[in-house]
């Protein structure tokens, strides 16, 4: 354990404001999809590095968890280093780049491949976290809408998308329906990542700037809005992974040269390392 | 049969001063009344308050929904009814398009927007009403995927009319429909509208300072003035043999209509 | 089928010093079914005046006027509505449309207000139109552009284009030729046939002694009097 723990308290925040949070989270997880605002405070890190995900996560930490952080489906990327760091040294908690070791993770802008299980929390870091917002600026507004279920305007996205594309282009932060009552927007996760929102694990969603967090419980049921003549498909590449030949996985198209070579790879880092390790082994 | 509309002294102030003041009267189904008076007569006030925009002070505003539900005060319906109301069984055309459609929205998904809100999913069956609506409002089909920023003054307020009419409402509420519009294109929308409340059997409340708009579209006439209502009769009565003094003020003020 | 007793008409001129001038008094009139009564008198000596209190397009200050068992003069107006819609028609001197709307449209549609179809609503249109001698190429248009004696026949035709048990004609025939008056004077005479109730004015004391078979003058109603 390093001299961090004597400067800050564990996991940085004072304990009234994990309070606080864990106040919203519980109410978040009694009301699936439901947006709760919480007093975001100022942390350490630019808005839009994760201040919502990251305050989620502090409220979470216990002393025996170990926690794993990633970015676009990696474990090694600037921010999922920093924050991963950033516990490390305040929290003194044990990390992993493995997500079934992992008993939190917290996640920017996807869910790994991995399946999750019971005992688990996904930590989504979220940036806009109203999904009506495309279509109407006003937070009042909204706000009645969620209260009211008058949710007709989320399709009417969908169908400007089907009626400018031939097809709903809408590739992430695919709205879903959560428990039969609250649309929500799932944060900037692929489409493909949609089905995986039916879990056996607690999935928080923290929004810094906006100031709310939300929640899905284990095993809620969350549908992707859709029509039914342009089903919901959970679409990717269709390409096998080059290093490690998966075609169930989520990929990521990476240019290799200066004369457009390019080759799909896992975005999940740890699970095609896994099925790296595997197939040598 | 029974009224579709029952307003029962409805009064709206805004402080100390009257927006509308005990109003009361019946709609039929089938019926259109016109509302006239000069400005600041209190006949927006009245229509904002008939149609849920605002809450009257006192009053009641009962609507029969039909099947057998009977009369509920539309001012003391939990909101989710009235929303629910609002964007089936009624609608609301504005005076300036803008303040009724989505700007940024295609034509098709203006008009679709009703339809998924009580729940239509099947993409190709809401653009094919959405399809017809438009050719009843006379809109080029070929235009449905254009924004109503791309259209004229006239083509923006037939698209408000096929948005609200196309989840087939009773009630229809109407503020200064022609206004702002060329008269050639006003003759062909007031042609329009008629057209539609004779077809869909449409009940409508239609505010307008134009007494000729009223003389070619509604069946009764309401004179309000000072947010009183100073007359009430058949329209062609009202104006050819107004009886209350602002009414024969009203009606000689204006060119022949 | 028509019956008006004892009506008094007058009018309150608020904006001119709240002048009440009183044009009509005690007029009495009952038309029986099948039959047309010619209202006469000078000019001005309130035969439109009457024809409008019949159409509840003027109120009547006292008395009654029933209309099909409805008393104009007192009848909500959703009742003075049904009655125009189904039972009363009228013919006045001017033609009041939508500009725009296509003269086969304009024809049509009291019968598709009576509710009915809108073939049929238009086949009626299209037999009264060519009746009357308005040629089919005009059709499409609205009549708003026509000269005075075809938007005369156009509202002609609007008045037979349902059958009416009751009709009010204010001067069918001014301002048509030859031919088009006996037009005009045929489509009276088949409405009486079938057993409509007729309140006509008629200056042309041909086609009213052809048409009617009484006359009331109704200089004995009028009153001429302002009272301050």
């Amino acid at each position: 354990m390093t001299d961090g723990m004597q400067d800050y308290n564990f996991a940085y925040l004072d304990e009234e404001t994990k309070r606080m949070i864990r106040r919203a989270l519980l109410k978040a997880l009694a009301i699936p999809g439901y947006q709760v605002p919480f007093a975001s405070r100022e942390m350490p890190m630019p808005y839009g590095w994760g201040t919502g995900g990251v305050q989620v996560t502090a409220a979470c930490l216990v002393p025996e968890d170990r926690l794993k952080v990633i970015d676009q489906g990696a474990d090694d990327t600037t921010n999922a280093v920093s924050i991963r760091g950033f516990f490390a040294r305040t929290a003194g908690v044990a990390t992993t780049e493995r997500t079934a070791e992992a008993t939190l993770i917290q996640t920017r802008h996807r869910i790994p491949e991995t399946p999750l299980r019971e005992g688990q929390i996904l930590v989504y870091q979220v940036p806009i976290p109203e999904p009506l917002r495309f279509l109407e600026p006003r937070e009042t507004e909204t706000r009645r809408m969620h209260a009211l279920e008058d949710y007709g305007l989320m399709h009417v996205k969908l169908y400007e998308d089907i009626a400018r594309h031939g097809a709903i282009s809408t590739s992430y932060a695919y709205p879903v329906k959560v428990a039969g009552r609250y649309v929500m927007d799932p944060s900037p996760i692929p489409k493909f990542d949609n089905p995986k929102l039916e879990s056996p694990a607690i999935q928080l969603f923290g929004a810094g700037r906006e100031q709310r967090i939300y929640a899905v419980p284990p095993y809620t049921r969350v549908v992707s809005l859709d029509f039914e003549d342009h089903p919901f498909e959970a679409s990717k590449p269709d390409h096998p992974c080059a290093l490690c030949g998966a075609t169930d996985s989520y990929l990521d198209e990476v240019i290799t040269d200066d004369t457009g070579a390019r080759m799909f790879v896992c975005s999940d880092t740890d699970y095609c390392a896994g099925r790296r390790a595997e197939g040598a082994a | 049969m029974s009224p579709l509309l029952q307003v029962e002294g409805v009064t709206k102030r805004y402080g100390a001063r009257i927006g509308c003041e005990g109003v009361g009267f019946d709609l039929w189904p089938g019926e259109v009344m016109g509302i006239v008076g000069e400005s600041g007569s209190g006949k927006s006030t009245l229509l904002g308050c008939l149609a849920g925009h605002l809450t009257p002070d006192t009053g009641r505003i009962l609507y029969d929904a039909g099947a057998g539900s009977g009369a509920q005060d539309v001012t003391a319906m939990p909101e989710a009814a009235r929303r629910r109301l609002l964007r089936t069984d009624w609608a609301f055309v504005h005076q300036n398009p803008r303040d009724g459609l989505r700007m940024n929205v295609s034509a098709g998904g203006n008009v679709g927007e009703r339809l998924m809100a009580v729940g239509a999913r099947n993409y190709g069956a809401i653009r094919a009403r959405a399809g017809d609506w438009l050719g009843r409002v006379e809109i080029d089909g070929a235009r449905m995927d254009d924004r109503p920023s791309a259209f004229s003054g006239g083509m923006q307020q037939r698209l408000q009319i096929a948005r609200n009419l196309v989840s087939g409402p009773r009630l229809v509420f109407m503020d200064e429909p022609t206004g702002g519009l060329d008269v050639s294109v006003q003759a062909r929308l007031l042609d329009l509208l008629r057209g539609l409340v004779r077809d869909m059997g449409l009940s409508a409340v239609i505010v307008t300072h134009d007494l000729a708009v009223v003389r070619l579209l509604a069946d009764r006439l309401m004179v309000m003035k000072s947010g009183r209502v100073v007359e009430t009769g058949l329209t062609d009565q009202v104006l050819d043999d107004p009886q209350h003094p602002y009414s024969q003020l009203l009606v000689s003020s204006v060119l022949q209509v | 089928m028509i019956r008006v007793e004892n009506v008094s008409k007058s009018f309150t001129l608020h904006n001119q010093g709240g002048a009440v001038i009183e044009v009509m008094r005690g007029a009495s009139l009952s038309v029986a079914p099948g039959e047309c009564v010619a209202l006469t008198g000078a000019s001005g000596a309130g035969k439109s005046t009457l024809i409008r209190i019949l159409y509840g397009n003027y109120l009547a200050a006292s008395g009654q006027v029933l209309v099909g068992g409805v008393d104009v003069a007192r009848a909500p107006p959703r009742e003075i509505l049904a009655l125009r819609r189904e039972v009363l028609g009228y013919v006045s001197q001017f033609l009041r449309v939508v500009p725009r709307v296509p003269t086969l449209d304009v024809v049509a549609e009291p019968a598709l207000a009576a509710g009915a179809a809108r073939e049929a609503a238009r086949d009626r249109a299209r037999a009264l139109l060519a009746r009357l001698n308005i040629p089919e190429r005009l059709w499409p248009l609205s009549p708003t552009t026509f000269s005075g004696g075809e938007q005369q026949r156009v509202n002609i035709a609007r008045g037979f284009a349902h059958p009416y048990p009751a009709l009010l004609l204010d001067e069918p025939t001014a301002s048509l030729d030859g031919a088009n008056r006996a037009v005009v004077l045929e489509l009276i005479a088949e409405a009486k046939a079938r057993g409509a109730a007729i309140v006509g004015i008629f200056h042309d004391l041909e086609a009213r002694a052809e048409v009617a078979d009484r006359e009331v003058d109704v200089t004995a109603f009028a009153t001429r009097g302002a009272r301050a």
